[in-house]
């Protein structure tokens, strides 16, 4: 009992603030709004462009001024939102995009399970996704396009092809995802392998095709875009092109812009997608994404 | 003493016998390791029963087996009269690991066994029981949470209930608390002791920790390894219930000490 008598005072006393030998320091990026430091990489970013084109580093052909740029920006969004040709030319790369996506995940999953899940698929066609994998993808176009034609069908299908294979490798890896105590409880329940399959492998692997879907839906957009560079018809991409050849930069440049926000507006809905469906997998969402 | 002469002496005053393991015998063909050897043992109805020996003694192996998990080379298991042939209802096993799904709630997972064998209608219905078998573990409230928002102990509570959901007549149980904190261990093991004497279950604990054997079991099973023989069925008649104040007492200390010899002896073989 003294012992506690003899100590109590002692530890009242070094309780106060004086006495902190080795204070917490926050860092100050830590206390900035996100906003604030994303406006600040803008405004520097944005100063930077303006200061080597008002500086006449580069020539105005090569990169236009970012008031040129803008105003450029804004003239396209009239045409867009007055359902001028512009926006034509957009409804066709978006469907595109959204054509190629689906037809990704529809195979891309298919045989995602197909090598994640059988013996067979593992050991014989595996190798095959492999090397194909590997090949520059953007390489096939051409024939696609002599397959296809001019028209969506071939843009759709190298959209999809870029596509499959990271959702293919996703659905895979998220199959081996589950461990040894999962897979031995599902044996003592005497699941068949349908129910391990639907109700505790894919569940458990989710967060990998996911992964595998976000990686996929910066694909389509490049498989999209690149099948119109190379295969012509009436697509966003035609307009990039040919406001190039004509050397156009604040076209050019407004055109990417607009576009980026397509790739980001399919980008942003596998997120969301996954924040409903993987619920459970919160913190890595959002590591991974921002 | 013989492991048969053993067994004789340890099994009289139970009940009926539940399990029977007869020239139970395992190697693994890939590398011809032999991992048990003429295993005879006996569970009886009511009986909780520990296996313990050092790593590779092949208990793991013996359990898999008694679960209908992987054949034994050589040898039969008989359950309640039918012989162990794979996976079975009336088998209810736990691991090391809670292993709960993040994407069910507490309760959702402990139905999940009736979800696999019957179906989600028959789930359903046993979403009363799942309640009850909350209740009784102490986690009366947490009906709905998701697993993520329970602590290691709170998990291996609420994966006792998926084990019970389904009345099994034997509880095979794989190092259930070697995970959690030795304070949160000594609690579950008190816990599983209750409920296991309000469910008249019969257990077959594997543990590496002689002192857990002890305050919980009738009998210790004692493997020597390579290859895994019983060396001998030791016998725990402290009184029951048992409390942990219990683990302090000589009997308790000498029943350690004397499992601890027989440990020491079979690593130098």
């Amino acid at each position: 009992m003294s012992d506690v008598h003899n100590h109590s005072p002692s530890l009242k006393d070094s309780d106060t603030a004086e006495d902190t030998v080795w204070e917490q320091k926050i860092h100050f990026i830590d206390s900035v709004p996100r906003w604030l430091a994303m406006t600040f990489v803008f405004v520097v970013f944005v100063g930077t462009w303006q200061s080597v084109t008002s500086l006449g580093l580069v020539s105005p052909i090569i990169l236009p001024t970012p008031m040129e740029t803008l105003k450029d920006m804004i003239f396209v969004g009239q045409n867009l939102l007055t359902g001028g040709y512009m926006l034509g030319a957009l409804w066709i790369t978006i469907k595109e995009v959204i054509y190629g996506f689906a037809l990704a995940i529809a195979i891309g999953f298919s045989l995602g399970v197909l090598v994640g899940e059988t013996a067979f698929g593992e050991k014989a066609v595996m190798p095959y996704l492999v090397a194909i994998d590997t090949m520059p993808k953007v390489a096939f176009a051409p024939l696609f396009v002599a397959w296809l034609g001019f028209g969506i069908e071939s843009k759709v299908a190298l959209a999809a092809f870029i596509a499959t294979f990271p959702i293919v490798v996703g659905t895979a890896a998220g199959l081996h995802a589950a461990d040894e105590n999962a897979r031995m409880l599902f044996k003592t329940m005497g699941a068949s392998r349908m129910q391990t399959l639907i109700k505790m492998k894919l569940p458990t692997g989710l967060p990998q095709v996911f992964t595998g879907l976000k990686i996929g839906a910066v694909g389509v957009m490049a498989g999209a875009i690149t099948g119109e560079f190379l295969g012509g018809g009436k697509g966003f991409g035609e307009l990039i092109r040919v406001a190039a050849s004509q050397l156009n930069t604040p076209r050019v440049f407004s055109l990417i812009l607009y576009l980026s926000l397509v790739g980001l507006v399919v980008f942003a809905s596998v997120v969301w997608t996954q924040r409903k469906l993987v619920f459970w997998h919160k913190e890595q969402v959002g590591r991974d994404d921002f | 003493m013989n492991a048969a002469a053993a067994q004789e002496f340890s099994g009289a005053p139970l009940g009926t016998p539940v399990y029977e393991l007869t020239h139970l015998s395992k190697t693994y063909a890939r590398n011809l390791v032999v991992a048990l050897e003429d295993i005879n043992l006996t569970l009886r109805k009511g009986s909780f029963t520990s296996v313990i020996g050092s790593s590779g003694c092949g208990k793991s192996t013996l359990l898999k087996i008694m679960a209908g998990l992987i054949p034994p080379t050589k040898g039969r298991v008989i359950l309640q009269g039918l012989p162990v042939t794979g996976p079975r209802r009336d088998i209810g096993m736990m691991f090391q690991q809670a292993t709960l799904f993040p994407w069910k709630t507490a309760v959702e997972n402990i139905v999940l066994p009736i979800e696999i064998r019957d179906g989600k209608a028959a789930a359903k219905q046993a979403m009363g029981k799942a309640h009850e078998l909350l209740d009784i573990v102490g986690l009366k409230g947490f009906e709905n949470v998701y697993p993520n928002e329970l602590s290691g102990g709170m998990a291996q509570r609420a994966s006792i209930c998926r084990m019970l959901i389904t009345e099994p007549a034997v509880l095979l149980l794989d190092e259930p608390f070697s995970a959690l904190d030795e304070l949160s261990r000594d609690m579950m093991n008190m816990e599983l002791q209750r409920i296991c004497h309000e469910q008249d279950a019969t257990a077959f604990l594997v543990t590496h920790s002689i002192q857990e054997a002890v305050i919980l079991s009738d009998e210790i099973v004692v493997l020597k390894p390579r290859p895994g023989r019983i060396a001998e069925i030791v016998k725990v008649d402290l009184p029951r219930p048992r409390t942990l104040d219990m683990m302090t007492t000589p009997k308790f200390g000498a029943i350690v000490d004397y499992i601890r010899g027989l440990l020491d002896k079979g690593e130098e073989m």
